[in-house]
């Protein structure tokens, strides 16, 4: 039996994120990971660092990660930072092509200056030439936001994770949790590799973060969902921004490698149970639509690859991020609906924040668990 | 019809090679409804590639390739005639579990649902990663060979081979009867084909004809004057292309100047399909290479999917044949047109054939297993050619930790490449089992997922055949933008 403050559960970005900030603050915390760290979603994503078109009650928190992934260099040091690939200020834009979208794209910056947010901008047809010289005629303008861009999403979960380590954090792979139980000595962790006593544990547990749930009777939504995304061969240098449709299935951008990552809600068929996924050609064909309608000079890329990973799907498809509803001690941070990337630097530091000090700066109201009812579905006010 | 207006077929095969061809054969003939496809324009496979032009133009090929090639033509004709369909210039770039076949033909895709697949995808060459592997000039045995069959192309400047396998002297003989400019012949395997076989003679009884045929190759070799050596620790020079092979032969350095350098290293199954698939795949240890697990009938684990032929491990173009129409028996059986009793019954004789065919490929096995000096890998040596990753950069990354060959390609790109890590999935698990001291079975596989061959994006977005509502329906919010995944 192993004994330690803080045991995480799950090695993608936001565990190995929350290692790396209670380890900062003076805790000694052991992450469980039953396959390997980035296996999933953190290291297997497009690597979307967006604020642009984001949930409302996602933006303060957006925001803050927006300003981590600035800093990262802070937080890993040097050598690690630049490991993560993160290519900030070249933008994310929305693309309209129809004048309803370009509707839709004024009432959303009107919604979002009266809340107080002025990241999002309208373009006109012009300003997107500008940013992106390559988009066919039918584009006609869109949303912006300037200071998005795009990071390497294998290396980032990586360099969390030796962080994590640098900073007294233990990682253990191939390490499955089976049981969760609470005694008088705190909680009692088995898995597949030993068992693990702790004070305080951590559900970063991806997709199947409600099995960790369930093992101390707390229901939470078991839906998930398989992100595909298709890659070209390497092509000569033509984009800066990553761009993502508005009404029509569309988010690519060209990596550091000149490969085109193309993806944009194409779902694959997910397998919990075998911890993958496959990708499915059917349901590829909307996405390399918008695509060879939207970049002409992509008509004549060739797909090498696709591959898919697996995610939580909230019902609202906003993150849970908060204390456990049934038992002290445990936290969650799961359910990142396909958009957690972005959120990696700066969950694990709210966490923290929220273990230690009871509180977060951030408002995070709207990612409790107690929106969910005891069999784990959504509260009709939680809406 | 034609392959990109072919909706649905009750039995697809993969490929036309002995195995495909003597599969497609017996499964029409036993009334089902088949369709071969084949990236080729003519069906033969690997070692029958091209016959029937090659015979009807006679003239040259067939003599110099010899009789075992134009064996192949009673195949073909068989197969023509026995109403199979037949896609030539398809290649196939997905097979999904469904039994969805999705084909590529003249530059347009479209996805064919099959009752019933049989990969009969055959073999490749194994990469050889020897330092200056990469250079241009430096291509394979068997490539060489296909362009003969192919295009009839004979090298016209001098060229040295190297490796091991059957391969080696077949072409180098073949080479050699063409008029080809041949330098010099380097044998890397372990010890000599005639000792060998001395020793192997109890197993070996029956097959005098095949072992002569080897030795036969050699002597007609020696006494063309043709410069044979074995040797190991190869290492290829040259700045922008390359310029000369060296190697350890008898305690010495030989160096050998040459623009044009063919390596063997033997054969390996062309398992891209079954491993997208996720079939079970088990590590073959004398023939270091992964092979899917079949049962008799060649049945993968993807419940609609059998494999024939080398695809299933090396077994040769003989024994392919056999391992085909096996297939073709499970295949009727599970259709529907004949019982269980009868594909046994029928299964006896190929059963048998193969089994003797077994013995012979044990000792193939055997004396062709890539050399100790042939594997070592120097830091500098490439192992993924698409992304350029080096055998020392992969040790760096295993150094700090890396214990899996899919946190490797994630990492260093290695595999990532237009050839889908085709080229270096062997090099890259056998460099983690040598660092880590593991066990290569335990070292897993890429993962792959479809296309297994480059699919245009254009072809992509114009699909045909595709049900876009396949997809299942996600209970979130809906209707606004900014609500999505
Ligand atoms: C294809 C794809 C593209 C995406 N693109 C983007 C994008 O561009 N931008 C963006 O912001 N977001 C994107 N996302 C979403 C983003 O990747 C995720 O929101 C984020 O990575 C979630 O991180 P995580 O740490 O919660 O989950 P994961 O990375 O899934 O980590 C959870 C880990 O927990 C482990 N685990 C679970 N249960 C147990 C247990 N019982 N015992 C031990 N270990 C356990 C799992 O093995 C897993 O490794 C994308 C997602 C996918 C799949
Ligand atoms: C380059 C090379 C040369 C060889 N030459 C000889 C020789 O001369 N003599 C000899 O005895 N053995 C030779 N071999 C070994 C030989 O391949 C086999 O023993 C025999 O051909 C195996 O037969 P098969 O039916 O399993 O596959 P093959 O004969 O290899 O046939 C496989 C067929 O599948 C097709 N195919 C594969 N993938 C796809 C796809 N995705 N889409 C569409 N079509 C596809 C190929 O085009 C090919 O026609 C050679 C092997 C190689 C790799």
């Amino acid at each position: 039996m192993t004994r330690t403050d803080v045991i995480v559960i799950g090695g993608g970005l936001h565990g190995c994120c929350t290692a790396l900030h209670l380890a900062r603050r003076g805790l000694r915390p052991i992450v469980l990971e039953k396959n390997t760290v980035g296996r999933h979603a953190s290291g297997v994503n497009a690597g979307g660092v967006r604020q642009l078109m984001r949930h409302t009650a996602e933006i303060p928190l957006s925001m803050a990660a927006m300003a981590a992934w600035e800093t990262l260099a802070e937080t890993l040091g040097p050598e690690l930072a630049a490991n993560c690939g993160f290519v900030g200020g070249v933008g994310q834009i929305g693309i309209a092509q129809s004048a309803q979208e370009m509707d839709w794209c004024h009432e959303r910056v009107a919604e979002m200056h009266a809340l107080g947010y002025d990241f999002e901008e309208v373009i006109d047809q012009e300003e997107l030439r500008r940013l992106v010289p390559s988009v066919a005629d039918i584009c006609r303008g869109g949303l912006v936001s300037r200071r998005d861009g795009h990071a390497n999403p294998f290396r980032t979960t990586q360099s969390f994770r030796r962080r994590a380590e640098q900073l007294g954090a233990r990682i253990l792979e191939r390490t499955r949790v089976i049981g969760l139980e609470q005694g008088d000595g705190g909680w009692t962790v088995t898995t597949d590799n030993g068992v693990f006593r702790a004070d305080i544990v951590v559900n970063c547990g991806g997709a199947w973060a409600w099995q960790a749930g369930a093992m101390v009777g707390e229901g939470f939504p078991k839906s998930h969902f398989a992100s595909t995304l298709m890659v070209t061969s390497r092509m000569p240098h033509f984009i800066d921004p990553v761009v993502i449709g508005i009404d029509r299935v569309l988010s690519f951008k060209q990596t550091e490698a000149g490969t085109v990552v193309i993806g944009g809600g194409i779902l694959g068929d997910p397998d919990l149970d075998e911890e993958t996924a496959e990708t499915v050609a059917d349901r590829m064909m909307e996405s390399a639509e918008t695509v060879y309608e939207f970049f002409p000079i992509l008509r004549k890329a060739t797909i090498v690859r696709t591959w898919a990973g697996l995610e939580a799907l909230m019902p609202d498809i906003i993150p849970v991020i908060g204390p456990s509803r049934v038992a002290r001690g445990l936290w969650h941070a799961f359910g990142f609906s396909g958009h957690g990337f972005q959120l990696g630097p700066i969950v694990g530091s709210v966490l923290a924040d929220l273990i230690l000090d009871g509180e977060s700066p951030i408002p995070l109201d709207a990612f409790s668990p107690s929106r969910f009812t005891a069999e784990g579905k959504l509260k009709p006010q939680a809406h | 019809m034609t392959g990109t207006e072919r909706e649905n077929c009750e039995l697809a095969i993969i490929g036309g090679g002995p195995a495909g061809l003597a599969a497609a054969t017996l499964a029409a003939r036993l009334g089902v409804e088949t369709v071969l496809f084949d990236e080729q324009p003519a069906p033969g496979g690997q070692v029958y590639r091209n016959i029937e032009a090659n015979s009807r133009e006679t003239g040259l090929l067939t003599p110099i390739l010899g009789a075992d090639y134009a064996r192949g033509l009673d195949l073909v004709r068989a197969f023509r005639a026995s109403g199979a369909g037949f896609e030539p210039m398809s290649a196939v770039w997905q097979v999904a579990a469904n039994g969805k076949v999705g084909i590529s033909r003249d530059e347009r895709a479209c996805l064919v649902r099959a009752r019933r697949v049989i990969l009969a995808t055959g073999a490749m060459e194994r990469p050889v990663p020897v330092p200056g592997w990469t250079l241009p000039g430096v291509i394979g045995v068997g490539a060489i060979q296909t362009l003969m069959k192919a295009s009839g192309i004979i090298p016209d400047r001098p060229v040295v081979l190297a490796g091991s396998g059957p391969l080696l002297y077949l072409v180098a003989f073949q080479l050699a009867k063409a008029g080809a400019p041949l330098q010099a012949v380097v044998d890397t395997s372990g010890g000599s084909l005639a000792s060998a076989a001395r020793q192997a003679l109890p197993i070996l009884a029956g097959f005098a004809g095949d072992l002569l045929k080897g030795l036969s190759w050699i002597a007609a070799l020696k006494a063309r004057g043709i410069a044979l050596y074995r040797g190991g620790y190869l290492s290829i020079e040259g700045v922008s292309r390359v310029e000369a092979v060296s190697f350890r032969s008898g305690g010495r350095r030989i160096r050998i100047a040459t623009a044009l350098l063919a390596l063997h290293e033997g054969v390996i199954p062309n398992n891209q399909i079954t491993t997208s698939l996720r079939c079970q795949h088990a590590w073959d240890r004398t023939q270091l290479a992964w092979r899917p697990e079949t049962d008799a009938f060649g049945a993968t684990t993807s419940p609609l999917v059998a494999v024939a032929g080398d695809g299933a491990g090396i077994a040769g173009a003989r024994a392919a044949v056999h391992r085909g129409r096996l297939a073709a028996l499970d295949a009727a059986f599970r259709l529907g047109r004949i019982s269980r009793n009868e594909r046994d019954d029928r299964a006896r004789a190929d059963r048998q054939a193969l089994l003797r065919e077994a013995r012979f490929r044990s000792f193939l096995d055997r004396i062709y297993r890539p050399s100790e000096a042939m594997r070592r890998l120097d830091d500098e040596t490439i192992v993924c050619r698409c992304e350029e990753v080096t055998a020392g950069e992969l040790r760096q990354l295993i150094g700090e930790g890396f214990s899996d060959v899919n946190q490797l390609k994630s990492f260093s790109r290695c595999g990532m490449g237009q050839c889908q890590g085709r080229m270096c999935a062997g090099t890259i698990g056998r460099l983690l089992a040598d660092e880590t001291k593991a066990d290569i079975a335990d070292m897993g596989q890429y993962r792959l997922r479809i296309p297994v061959k480059p699919l245009p994006l254009a072809e992509l977005a114009a699909l045909g055949n595709a049900d876009r509502n396949s997809g299942p329906v996600l209970e979130v919010a809906d209707g606004d933008p900014s609500q999505r995944i």
